[in-house]
């Protein structure tokens, strides 16, 4: 290979191109290499000293849901066909991937009820900084209006992409747990490029989706743009964004038969009416025509993309999450049309057993009394890192601190409760025993020691810093 | 010299001895087609039959609780979600069938410029699945992910030393997203010495995601131009690196595969204006163990996991793009950054004061940090010099037998596809398919095209935009030298084809599952979902 290239060595391959000033001249200073068995074993012990959904009774949620994956995802997933192309830049020989898009699509448009959808983003939070960009790109306004129901990593995301393009971002509270109707149609004017809330919100709360679009368009004109981040597995249920008078539904696509994987990889989607089509992020796969008529697919207005518009371009993104948005469209088609619905009517019933059975407990009660699908936030008397790790001592890890995770001083106190359909009647039972125990136990202990007097919790940082083993 | 006679071909290109307009095609299904372009496309929405399905729910196994009362019917969705309704042996094969209309990366030479395809070992997959790495739940207590914090951790120290740039944030979900954290990150430096400044440099050779990002992180997009070499034309960065300039964006070796020798003085010039130097990663297979961005002068680095570091890349993501910082950029670095504290243990850093903060939920995409991460301790520190070693090995190989390849009426491929710049190149190179255009009349895009049949993934093509009909080559170090010896006489071959009869490639494929597509239309009239019966 040398002589056919005309070098004596591969070193002077780079010692031709690269100055000697900037070649390294020394080994990286890393383990040396291990065989396939010794890195299996490596990455099986750290997985061990991991307490995963496996481990514990988890309720775990807050935006990641311990859903069960079906194992015909495992298959298709590490199927070579799906696991190893690039994006299909050469549509005759990507039929295959460009098809399961343009599924995807068809899915997530009936799912979000609007027409039009893109072939996934990279998740939830960013699908949103994604849109509020859209949404500038659409009117040119200065201002989003948020609503604190957003999941915070959602409203910390769009902060640090609103500075980066200039733009403004106003909280508005909630009440009773829903966002503030009045204060809602306050903050929002003729210079509020778009208006953002979540459904079900962060806390668990279905909001009036309807109420909070119509009063978004009369304050802020027709131009405005109503942005919902909504939880994909409750939209089995619950009135669409599209009929609701959304214009832009975005979210989290992890619940749709993606797992866990600490936080990613998962998918974001992206679904939009008809009249954002042409400044929307990402692939979009179209139909077409091959020169003998076929059917087929291809990447489609690319004209908006940063490989053809460049600085022009609608977005920067090129890589997004096609593996993820695959599992996605095989999950929903698993499930199906009555499935996903039965799924849904079985969540709201545990959901809805669970918060009684819970909010009932001396010492517990309920954060708000909105209708909830699948996650609730109680109010527990005591210190609910205490409490968690009393109940987590047990085997069960009783959901998130919401505290810890938003900094808000109103969260103080608050435990985010997720119900899948993993956790059957009686791992609910499980829980109301246990987190029953370690309440009291814990305002027991607090009566007696003279109360833990805190006025604000630990931020996530400091509360990590705090963090003892405790049973594992 | 290899005469095209000799050669033996690996694929059928679908011509067997008939010109093309003599019966290959045709959408009446003549007996030329292939079984799988007799397979017209049907979604899975126009498979199934109503009730039929493959999930079954879990039984109701709490009281059935008053509907209005739990959810009010003015809440609830009219009609379900017109979503397929197929059993689950349909939807196996279905998706395995369509499945089969891909090419992939383990099925055949995959040398697409800029794209990384280098092999995915399976092992990665294995231990990604392992459930205390897949349902490890975002939010797990921190002392209760110890092992996670150690992966990333450990990646963090890695992806710093092979950039030379010591402070790490794995958060950004793909190269773009990286880019952006960049050029956000170069925002707060100078923010922070209260200073505005408007305008970032990106050269004409630039990949399209860093004018993109540039824009969305609210600056000015300045081009600087492109010397005779491939490089940056210093002088014409002189005159365009002011007080108002905020970085510089560079890819080292650049998008021509060419490495900038004057790396040194373009970071002096940047540095002397105040401004950051961003150096774009997805070349970074060039130089592992060989040459480190930090070393060349570079603030901030991102890398590509789904490239240089075998994150497959799934048809289109996932990706992970995580960014290497010098110190003075260190401070604005996005939220959470892995810790190790005194006693050893491992915690998730919030309490950043300057930081940025976040560019998405959790902490990235931690199921390609396992996988990248395997890799590394696979290869170690000589495995991943090796890597760079023979990726550049392997491209200038390539380069060379596809330059002495002749067809039979005498004529050089060196001539009918130069080279665009140098006469050696790192891992990928840049042809020009200008000649080939005017003496053959076809065009890069008839020539991938072409390419197809002989079942070869194409080049990068049309990029970069300064190359005439540019075609970009990568071939990896996964590859053999047999694969490239057999991608060269392809080349050739297709060359004195059109030499004899363009009409070949210009109407090429003629394997593929389907032909040519009608993109224009497509575009034209978006047709982007299937269209369903509407509900009564």
């Amino acid at each position: 290979m040398l002589a056919t290239i005309g070098v004596s060595s591969v070193q002077e391959i780079f010692e031709r191109q690269i100055p000697e000033a900037v070649r390294l001249g020394r080994e990286l200073q890393l383990p040396p290499g291990k065989t396939e068995q010794e890195v299996h074993a490596h990455l099986a012990e750290l997985a061990a000293r991991n307490v995963s959904a496996e481990d514990e009774l988890s309720f775990l949620g807050a935006g990641m849901y311990d859903h069960y994956v079906p194992a015909l995802i495992d298959m298709l997933t590490e199927r070579s066909e799906f696991l190893t192309p690039y994006t299909p830049y050469q549509p005759e020989i990507s039929q295959g991937g460009l098809q399961v898009m343009f599924e995807y699509q068809t899915a997530i448009s009936e799912l979000t009820g609007l027409p039009v959808s893109n072939a996934s983003v990279y998740e939830g939070p960013s699908a949103v900084a994604a849109a509020g960009y859209m949404a500038k790109l659409h009117n040119g306004r200065a201002r989003f209006v948020v609503s604190a129901g957003l999941h915070p990593h959602t409203i910390q995301t769009l902060r640090t992409l609103a500075h980066g393009f200039g733009m403004e971002v106003v909280e508005v509270p909630l009440r009773e747990g829903v966002t503030d109707a009045e204060a809602w149609a306050e903050a929002i004017d003729g210079e509020t490029s778009a208006a953002i809330f979540a459904q079900p919100n962060f806390y668990g709360a279905v909001e009036d989706a309807e109420a909070l679009a119509g009063a978004a368009k009369r304050a802020g004109s027709p131009e405005l743009v109503v942005i919902c981040q909504a939880d994909p597995i409750a939209l089995g249920i619950l009135r669409t964004p599209g009929e609701c008078g959304v214009d832009v539904c975005v979210g989290e696509g992890q619940p749709l038969g993606n797992r866990l994987d600490f936080g990613g990889p998962s998918f974001g989607f992206f679904a939009a009416r008809e009249e954002y089509l042409r400044r929307m992020p990402g692939r979009i796969a179209g139909e077409t025509t091959d020169v003998d008529g076929r059917r087929g697919f291809v990447l489609t207005l690319q004209t908006r993309e940063q490989h053809i518009r460049r600085e022009k371009a609608t977005s920067n993104i090129c890589t997004a999450q096609a593996l993820n948005a695959l599992a996605g469209v095989v999950y929903l088609s698993w499930l199906g049309r009555q499935g996903l619905v039965e799924l849904g009517e079985l969540l709201l019933a545990r959901t809805h057993y669970a918060r009684e059975a819970l909010g009932a407990l001396p010492g517990v009660e309920l954060a708000h009394s909105q209708p909830v699908v699948r996650e609730f936030a109680l109010r527990l008397r005591g210190d609910v890192d205490a409490i968690r790790r009393r109940c987590i001592a047990q085997g069960v890890n009783p959901g998130v601190d919401v505290h810890a995770l938003s900094a808000r001083p109103e969260d103080e106190g608050l435990l985010l409760v997720a119900i899948t359909e993993r956790r059957s009647r009686v791992d609910i039972d499980r829980l109301v025993e246990v987190l029953g125990a370690a309440v009291g136990a814990e305002s027991t202990d607090a009566g007696t020691a003279g109360g833990r007097e805190r006025i604000l919790g630990p931020t996530e940082a400091e509360h990590e810093q705090q963090g003892k083993p405790v049973g594992v | 010299m290899s005469e095209l006679d000799e050669n033996h071909l690996h694929a059928d290109p679908g011509i067997d001895g008939h010109h093309p307009h003599h019966g290959l095609q045709g959408a009446g299904g003549g007996p030329s087609e292939s079984p799988l372009q007799r397979e017209r496309a049907r979604t899975i929405f126009q498979k199934g039959a109503p009730g039929r399905r493959a999930f079954v729910c879990p039984a109701l196994d709490v009281p059935t609780p008053d509907a209005e009362r739990v959810l009010p019917a003015r809440l609830r969705r009219a009609e379900p979600a017109r979503l397929p309704e197929v059993s689950e042996p349909e939807l196996v094969r279905h998706y395995v069938g369509i499945s089969k209309r891909n090419f992939d990366l383990d099925s055949g030479f995959y040398p697409l410029g800029s794209c990384t395809m280098k092999h995915n070992p399976r092992l990665h997959e294995r231990v990604a699945a392992l459930p205390g790495h897949a349902r490890l739940h975002p939010l797990q207590d921190g002392e209760r992910a110890q092992g996670a914090l150690e992966v990333m951790f450990n990646l963090q120290q890695a992806l710093a030393e092979v950039s030379g740039l010591p402070h790490v944030s794995l958060q950004p979900s793909a190269g773009s997203h990286g880019e952006l954290a960049g050029v956000l990150l170069t925002r707060a430096y100078h923010e922070d010495r209260g200073e505005t400044r408007h305008k970032v440099l990106t050269p004409d050779t630039a990949h399209g995601t860093n004018p993109a990002t540039v824009t969305m992180a609210g600056f000015e997009v300045v081009k600087v131009a492109t010397n005779e070499d491939g490089g940056i034309d210093i002088e014409d960065l002189r005159a365009k690196a002011d007080e108002d300039v905020a970085c510089l964006m560079l890819t080292n070796p650049n998008t021509l595969g060419v490495f900038d020798r004057n790396i040194e003085e373009i970071a002096r010039i940047v540095h002397d204006v105040g401004a950051t130097l961003y150096y774009d990663g997805a070349n970074l297979n060039a130089v592992m163990g060989i040459s480190r961005p930090g070393d060349m002068g570079f603030d901030i680095v991102h890398f590509n996991l789904h490239k240089s570091f075998t994150q497959p890349h799934g048809g289109g993501g996932p990706g992970s793009g995580p960014i290497a910082v010098s110190d003075r950029v260190a401070p604005y670095l996005p939220v959470p950054v892995v810790r190790r504290d005194g006693d050893g243990t491992l915690a998730l850093d919030h309490d950043r004061p300057k930081s940025i903060g976040r560019l998405r939920g959790f902490h990235g995409n931690y199921g390609c940090f396992v996988r990248s991460y395997a890799y590394i301790c696979s290869l170690g520190a000589d495995g991943l010099k090796d890597a760079s070693e023979a990726a550049v090995l392997n491209a200038n190989y390539l380069l060379a037998r596809l330059r002495e390849q002749r067809l039979p009426d005498g004529r050089s491929v060196a001539e009918l596809l130069p080279l665009a710049y140098g006469e050696l190149c790192m891992h990928e190179f840049v042809l020009s398919g200008g000649p080939m255009k005017r003496e053959l009349k076809i065009k890069t895009l008839d020539l991938a095209k072409r390419l197809l049949d002989f079942g070869f993934h194409p080049p990068t093509v049309y990029f970069p935009l300064l190359v005439d009909e540019a075609l970009m080559v990568e071939p990896t170090e996964t590859e053999t030298k047999e694969t490239l010896d057999a991608f060269a006489t392809a080349i050739a071959q297709i060359l004195a084809e059109a030499a004899q009869d363009p009409e070949i490639a210009l109407s090429a494929p003629y394997t593929t599952p389907v032909r040519r597509l009608d993109e224009v239309a497509a575009a034209k009239r978006p047709v982007i979902r299937e269209a369903l019966e509407e509900v009564a």
